[in-house]
């Protein structure tokens, strides 16, 4: 195609020559624009924001309208927001004593949660990589799990005040033992669904034992284990908010208490709202670590 | 068949046992395989093809008889007897270069150099035509693509010999033709010895030098051994009208759907 091969060479050479037919051709070699580049980007991120939008001021709408009334036990949004606007400006203040701005009563929930959801991955998947590979500690330790695991966060709380005699460790004690069940149970399973494929080609390359376990065993079982890391991680959110109205002191938790006791509604609804963030930012934590952790294969 | 020869089978039996009630599987099968033979294994599905292969890896022992690999009893599974698996078995974490290379580490960790393993790996993966493939995971591959690594793996182990077991069964027409093409080059370069199972007639004559045929289970045996007289290297299109192609093709076709039908059950 001659014309081709002419109409680009100018085109080439000199970039600001007037439009002719020679840049119509040329034109499909330059990078698409930025409105083609990031159209169906915008439209696909605005398609997944605008709906939860609409309906959370819808529900915001709702619940103005019927606690706007004379009478009304809870406070509206705007009345909530008004109410609790040097809170939510100013999450860094610091009184001393409970007097603590929202990122320092999050920020030590978050770190009883860190240390005993981490205690719990820990002696969890240890526990579930062995019942996974020994029936017989699985026939032994199964039916204990089965009843212990259904016993409430709370439950857990006197016993372990009388054992450890503070606060403190109770509460990371109580955050270990609701976290712990979903991650033994799901890492077993993980370890005894490994394909008989995969053991194959194990026995083929010969691979030991101490081989099989961190070559096969880990990296098939680590989607279960996430899968089980993630149940775990909302229970121990679950279970901090209540222990912490028990054993008091800095904590998401006490703080919701301390402020029913002083009929503050509007921080207590408030706290909900960040509670519940910061437990759908752990879930999603967890998760993208594990579909990293396990190169994509384990679902987001 | 040379005197000494490289595989054999001897009185290979295999029962499996469920309480009280034992299937037997396999009953007294005797086969001879030479080096550098390429030997397909066909049959109607449950004649304990299967099982006949993973006896020879290793990974099953037979109640009966014995196999033996350059004189040596087999019993128990190792890379000198490289398996291809029917659904490729590949490690889903591992990309296609770390499938390969977890094999290549553990059969010749001692005996090559970091560097030598590595080339040792894209030289197998250029082989099966996947060296640029190389950092895709299994699950971003075509079936095709996927059971070339699976070929890679078991090459880079050099084995003895080298067992598939219908390698090609789970791929389309197309693929599978191109595969069987690909297979062939590597066994005229490479000289491997060769067991493959198959239930396809058209594969089993283009590939093979010699077909063993067996009866239906239970108490599966061999039937028949033909040889294929066809020379090497083979092409598929010019075997469509070759008259030794027909043959080999009509007493397979024989044997599986006349001599040994398989009773009422729809095959």
């Amino acid at each position: 195609m001659p014309s081709v091969a002419q109409a680009l060479k100018p085109a080439a050479t000199e970039p600001d020559t007037p439009a002719s037919a020679a840049e119509i051709v040329a034109l499909p070699i330059k990078k698409p624009s930025l409105a083609e580049r990031y159209g169906p980007m915008l439209r696909d991120l605005s398609s997944r924001i605008v709906p939860p939008v609409i309906v959370l001021a819808l529900v915001l709408l709702v619940w103005e309208m019927l606690c706007s009334q004379a009478g009304a036990r809870l406070p509206p949004p705007s009345k909530v927001v008004k109410d609790t606007w040097d809170f939510i400006i100013d999450p860094f203040y610091d009184n001393g004593g409970i007097d603590k701005g929202a990122f320092w009563h999050i920020a030590k929930s978050l770190s009883r949660v860190a240390i005993g959801f981490t205690l719990a991955a820990i002696v969890g998947i240890a526990l579930g990589v062995l019942i996974g590979q020994s029936t017989w500690a699985m026939r032994g330790l199964d039916p204990i799990f089965q009843v212990l695991r259904t016993i409430p966060p709370l439950a857990w709380l006197p016993l372990s005040l009388a054992g450890f005699r503070d606060a403190q460790p109770s509460a990371i004690f109580v955050i270990f033992i609701t976290s712990i069940w979903p991650v033994i149970i799901n890492t077993s399973v993980g370890v005894r669904n490994i394909p008989q494929d995969y053991r194959n080609v194990a026995a083929v390359i010969r691979l030991s034992w101490y081989e099989f376990f961190w070559k096969i065993t880990l990296p098939a079982t680590v989607p279960y284990i996430f899968t089980g890391l993630r149940i775990g991680v909302g229970l121990s959110w679950l279970a901090i908010v209540a222990a912490e109205m028990l054993i008091g002191g800095v904590g998401i938790g006490f703080f919701i208490w301390d402020a029913w006791n002083s009929s503050r509604i509007s921080d207590i609804i408030v706290a909900l709202v960040y509670i519940g963030l910061v437990g759908f930012l752990l879930d999603r934590l967890i998760a993208a670590l594990g579909h990293v952790v396990s190169h994509g294969t384990s679902v987001s | 068949m040379g005197a000494k020869a490289y595989l054999t089978f001897e009185q290979v039996g295999m029962s499996f046992r469920r309480g009280t009630l034992a299937t037997e599987v396999l009953r007294d099968v005797d086969l001879k395989i030479d080096e550098g033979e390429y030997v397909s294994i066909i049959g109607h599905s449950g004649c304990g093809k299967s099982t006949l292969l993973n006896i020879v890896g290793g990974l099953l022992k037979s109640t009966t008889g014995e196999v033996f690999l350059e004189g040596q009893v087999v019993d128990a599974p190792g890379p000198d007897r490289a398996i291809v698996f029917q659904n490729h078995s590949l490690l889903p974490w591992l990309t296609v270069y770390g499938n390969v290379r977890i094999a290549v580490d553990k059969v010749f960790g001692r005996s090559k150099s970091a560097s030598e393993r590595h080339d040792w790996v894209m030289h197998k993966l250029d082989l099966v035509q996947m060296a640029q493939h190389k950092d895709k995971r299994p699950h971003e591959i075509s079936g095709g693509m996927k059971q070339r690594v699976g070929i890679a793996r078991a090459l880079a182990m050099q084995p003895k010999v080298l067992l598939m077991d219908e390698p090609f069964g789970a791929l389309d027409a197309l693929t599978r033709a191109h595969l069987q093409d690909s297979v062939m080059d590597i066994h005229a370069k490479l000289g491997n010895t060769v067991m493959m199972i198959t239930h396809d007639v058209d594969e089993a004559v283009l590939l093979s030098d010699r077909i063993v045929m067996m009866t239906n289970g239970p108490s599966a045996t061999i039937g028949d051994v033909l040889a294929v007289g066809l020379p090497r290297p083979r092409r598929r299109l010019e075997l469509a009208t070759d008259a030794e192609y027909t043959r080999c093709r009509a007493a397979v076709m024989e044997f599986l759907y006349a001599r040994h039908k398989l009773p009422s059950r729809a095959a």
